[in-house]
């Protein structure tokens, strides 16, 4: 399926690429060093960053949380791409569907377990008075 | 793929000119049946994730994740884990390019970096356990433990893995089967890395920001 796709867009050469494989390789050993200081770069930024906001009262509590998964999705991007180059070229289907379906079911077992269980503790008793009448 | 990597794989697609997608180079499937291993290894973490993230409230009376974790210690990790990371991938740019010597500084560099980050999560457990914040004592700690835990044995296993490919690059040279066994090394030490960014992000930040 994707080989007709990178058939047209890199000639006959092109086949699949195995994750951890860094692109095509024309750039040679100054390119690929390049790629990976990049995503050195931008994982500590990231790093600093979520951080930075765990230790700070200069935003609005609450949002810290939030900003603190977006910046771990967002890092977590960064080293897909840079580190084990994974991309969205048509070469690299096969390693992104995979990662589509590890996605999928990491985002079912997390949301539904938190979702199942904070109803739990919703409709609960608390614990204490639960000890009390068992008594 | 790189050119260095394949010559002869390249020739023979140039001399076949009306291209037919054979089986893939073997190097491929390798990699990609190591991938979808990750992908399952990182399913298991996630399951460990949804326990903690269950009962990271349940201190049973005990100390709660902001009077435990040490933001400090945990930096110094990530700095650890994210420069081994940086220095695992010249180690694969040394394989494609043929240099032995720059491999080795490379490797021994992630080793050492894995080795310290080690160093630091068992000096952190150890003075857990004596403060009485054992895995033991409530139902957050043995989700703490068996997270951050699981996590470590990872990096213990790959720093034997490490270990391994040293040697035998030094016994067998850039055999093709070695250098397919150091690619599968170094996606599993870049994923060890993706799984410590969620663990940094949601038990050490969020459990002293709550």
């Amino acid at each position: 399926m994707s080989e007709h796709v990178s058939h047209d867009e890199h000639g006959p050469m092109a086949s699949d690429v195995s994750p951890g494989d860094e692109g095509t390789g024309a750039g040679g050993v100054g390119s690929a060093v390049l790629g990976y200081v990049v995503g050195l770069g931008l994982a500590i930024l990231l790093t600093a960053t979520s951080f930075f906001i765990a230790g700070t009262d200069l935003v609005w509590t609450p949002s810290i949380p939030v900003a603190l998964v977006v910046l771990a999705i967002a890092q977590m991007g960064v080293h897909l791409v840079f580190f084990l180059h994974i991309t969205t070229g048509a070469d690299n289907t096969n390693n992104v569907m995979a990662l589509a379906f590890g996605v999928l079911i990491v985002v079912l077992l997390l949301g539904g377990s938190l979702w199942i269980m904070t109803n739990l503790n919703h409709n609960m008793m608390p614990m204490d008075q639960i000890m009390r009448m068992q008594r | 793929m790189t050119a260095v990597s394949m010559p002869s794989d390249h020739a023979h697609h140039m001399a076949s000119v009306p291209y037919h997608a054979g089986p893939a180079p073997k190097r491929i499937i390798v990699g990609f049946g190591f991938w979808i291993f990750l992908l399952s290894d990182i399913v298991m973490f996630s399951a460990f994730f949804a326990a903690y993230a269950v009962l990271v409230d349940q201190t049973a009376g005990g100390p709660a994740g902001a009077d435990l974790f040490d933001l400090r210690s945990a930096a110094i990790e990530t700095a650890c884990l994210l420069l081994s990371s940086f220095t695992c991938g010249l180690a694969s740019i040394a394989v494609g390019v043929r240099r032995k010597s720059w491999f080795y500084v490379a490797m021994a560099a992630t080793g050492l970096l894995g080795l310290a980050f080690l160093g630091l999560e068992l000096k952190e457990f150890v003075a857990l356990v004596q403060h009485g914040a054992g895995p033991s004592r409530s139902a957050f700690l043995s989700a703490f433990f068996t997270l951050v835990g699981c996590h470590g044995l990872h990096v213990s296993a790959g720093v034997l893995w490490l270990l391994t490919m040293m040697a035998q690059v030094n016994a067998k040279g850039f055999r093709a089967d070695i250098e397919r066994r150091i690619l599968c090394f170094a996606l599993f030490w870049h994923a060890l890395d993706i799984i410590w960014v969620a663990l940094f992000s949601v038990v050490y930040l969020m459990g002293v920001t709550q």
